[in-house]
């Protein structure tokens, strides 16, 4: 598989193509927005915590194939999870997108969201990729926190 | 679309416009990225450097590195001519009157930042009005901003129509008796519209208001004559002029310039001090404080001696070809709409993809080894006015070829099939 055939693999296309998850939530306990000052991208991240699980995400937001289906995977694979876990999941996404993973048990530490993992050899989308991450990050952190990518 | 025709009075020679021959005075343009031919098409963001300008920085380096207007040494008093010749070619480049109406800066946001500081900070106050554009880069924007909330001024914006052209009723409606500024670029970088300056020049003058222009895209595609257009400031990039970055040009009226206080302190900007009292230099070495970049400055003289070799006359023809084949080409690819569609364009196509963002265009363009620039081009309110978030902006020098705009078209088709 070419370079830019795994960069835009089928799932990533259908991800961009129907996002999931994609809708302002009303109930929504805590929220943040994300920027990419280089390009202009903007996500907002919207969670429903209970017990310190993440009940519900969501996001809204405007940006390229690349972050849009990062958003989309990132919301389905939280739900469910603690806080504690997703941080661990945004960790190790991060790593993965910026190619300093150990290349060892990748499918485990992050699961679908392997198929990310094409961003690497792209450097300049890395940011595109890891953005709805940073969002979700802050969102944990405290109510209406704003991310950027820089 | 109509041709850009302002490159009137070349004083080159003539002969025939090779494309093919003036490509290999730019050694970049042989390289392949992903195993394919560079198309370089994004002139906008900065140009390639012929083999004159990197010569002349090796030799720079290699057998006159020496600071300037200091040194009673052989070396010094060399580098010293070489720069100050350089500052001579850029005057006669932009036909300014005086050498020292030339202020070397690192490019045109120093240039727009120099004349809000020195300018701005003397001369306006609360209530005053300075008029800009909506078609304006961040970097003549931001630095009036900064100067309003230091003056209390209020930033005034000229609209666009949905061609992407000033609304001239508009500015004139703007114009009062509180506007104390007018900024307003040459030529647009997201879309490429020329602005009719030399007008807003003259209304602004009718009414005593200076101007600065900011012509970073115009010095590359127009032959620019200062005192003809009668701005009283005018700004451009070494880079964007095929010569290095790092270095531009403050153009300004030596009477506005001597009323100015000094933008920065130290070195070269002085000609006594004391510590009870300072007494400056003298244009335009007071607006340049510390060693500045020589090679540079050496170097943009070595690309404006480049240039002026070349025939502008069929260098212009050459460019509207380009401009008028890319916008039939890609107004013809399904789902493409082209952003910036003044009657009067230099060198820019500005379009968005349905369904398909800017980056993700950028990327797969890329695999097919064609640079162009993908995002909002440092200018947000114009994304805004077009109600887009980014758009894929190919822009266009002398060196590019009907060829290239081939490859850009088919690595667009790619697109399309990638996103289905």
């Amino acid at each position: 598989m070419s370079d830019l055939d795994e960069l835009y693999q089928e799932v990533i296309l259908d991800h961009n193509k129907s996002p999931r998850n994609y809708r302002v939530m009303s109930d929504a306990n805590r929220k943040a927005e994300g920027y990419n000052p280089l390009c202009g991208d903007h996500v907002t991240v919207y969670l429903h915590l209970e017990d310190g699980v993440i009940r519900d995400a969501s996001f809204q937001g405007s940006g390229c194939a690349i972050s849009k289906a990062s958003a989309s995977m990132m919301t389905a694979e939280l739900k469910g999870k603690s806080e504690a876990a997703a941080h661990q999941l945004f960790e190790n996404v991060h790593k993965m997108l910026t190619g300093d993973g150990d290349g060892e048990n990748g499918d485990e530490k992050v699961g679908k969201l392997k198929i990310l993992s094409g961003v690497c050899k792209f450097p300049a989308r890395v940011k595109c990729a890891s953005l709805a991450w940073h969002t979700v990050n802050a969102a944990l952190q405290g109510e209406n926190k704003q991310a950027t990518t820089e | 679309m109509k041709a850009v025709s302002h490159l009137a009075e070349s004083r080159a020679p003539s002969g025939t416009f090779d494309v093919m021959r003036l490509r290999e005075d730019f050694p970049i343009l042989q390289l392949k990225v992903h195993g394919k031919p560079l198309v370089y098409l994004d002139n906008g963001a900065t140009s390639q450097k012929p083999q004159a300008v990197i010569d002349a920085l090796n030799r720079y380096y290699s057998l006159e590195n020496s600071n300037i207007h200091r040194g009673v040494h052989c070396l010094s008093e060399q580098a010293t001519t070489a720069y100050e010749a350089a500052r001579g070619k850029i005057r006669e480049f932009i036909n300014a009157g005086l050498d020292k109406e030339i202020i070397f800066v690192r490019g045109t946001t120093e240039a727009i930042n120099l004349v809000a500081q020195c300018y701005g900070r003397s001369f306006l106050k609360a209530g005053d009005e300075i008029i800009v554009s909506a078609m304006e880069h961040h970097s003549n924007i931001v630095p009036w901003q900064i100067l309003c909330e230091q003056t209390g001024a209020k930033l005034r914006v000229i609209p666009i129509n949905h061609d992407g052209e000033l609304v001239m009723e508009e500015f004139r409606r703007l114009l009062n008796d509180r506007t104390k500024f007018v900024s307003i670029t040459h030529v647009s970088n997201a879309l490429g519209t020329i602005v009719p300056v030399k007008e807003i020049v003259a209304l602004s003058h009718e009414r005593g208001v200076p101007v600065m222009l900011d012509g970073a895209q115009a010095v590359p595609h127009l032959r620019v004559d200062v005192q003809d257009l009668g701005c009283d400031f005018y700004a451009f990039s070494g880079h964007k002029l095929f010569g290095p970055t790092g270095v531009g040009v403050l153009y300004g009226r030596a009477e506005l310039l001597e009323k100015m206080p000094p933008y920065q302190g130290g070195g070269d900007m002085i000609s006594l001090v004391t510590f009870e009292k300072t007494h400056y230099n003298v244009l335009p070495y007071k607006f340049e404080a510390g060693t500045p970049h020589i090679a540079g400055g050496i170097g943009l003289g070595t690309a404006i001696d480049y240039l002026l070799t070349l025939n502008w006359h069929q260098l212009a023809a050459h460019e509207h070809k380009l401009l008028s084949y890319a916008t039939d080409a890609l107004s013809s690819i399904d789902g493409l709409r082209i952003i910036g569609t003044a009657k009067e364009k230099a060198g820019v196509v500005s379009f968005v993809l349905d369904h398909v963002h800017a980056h993700d265009v950028g990327t797969i363009l890329d695999q097919e080894g064609v640079a162009v620039r993908a995002g909002h081009h440092c200018a947000m309110p114009v994304m805004q006015r077009f109600g887009v978030p980014a758009t894929t902006r190919a822009s266009f020098a002398f060196y590019n070829t009907i060829e290239e705009i081939d490859v850009l078209v088919r690595a667009i088709h790619r697109v399309r099939k990638v996103f289905g």
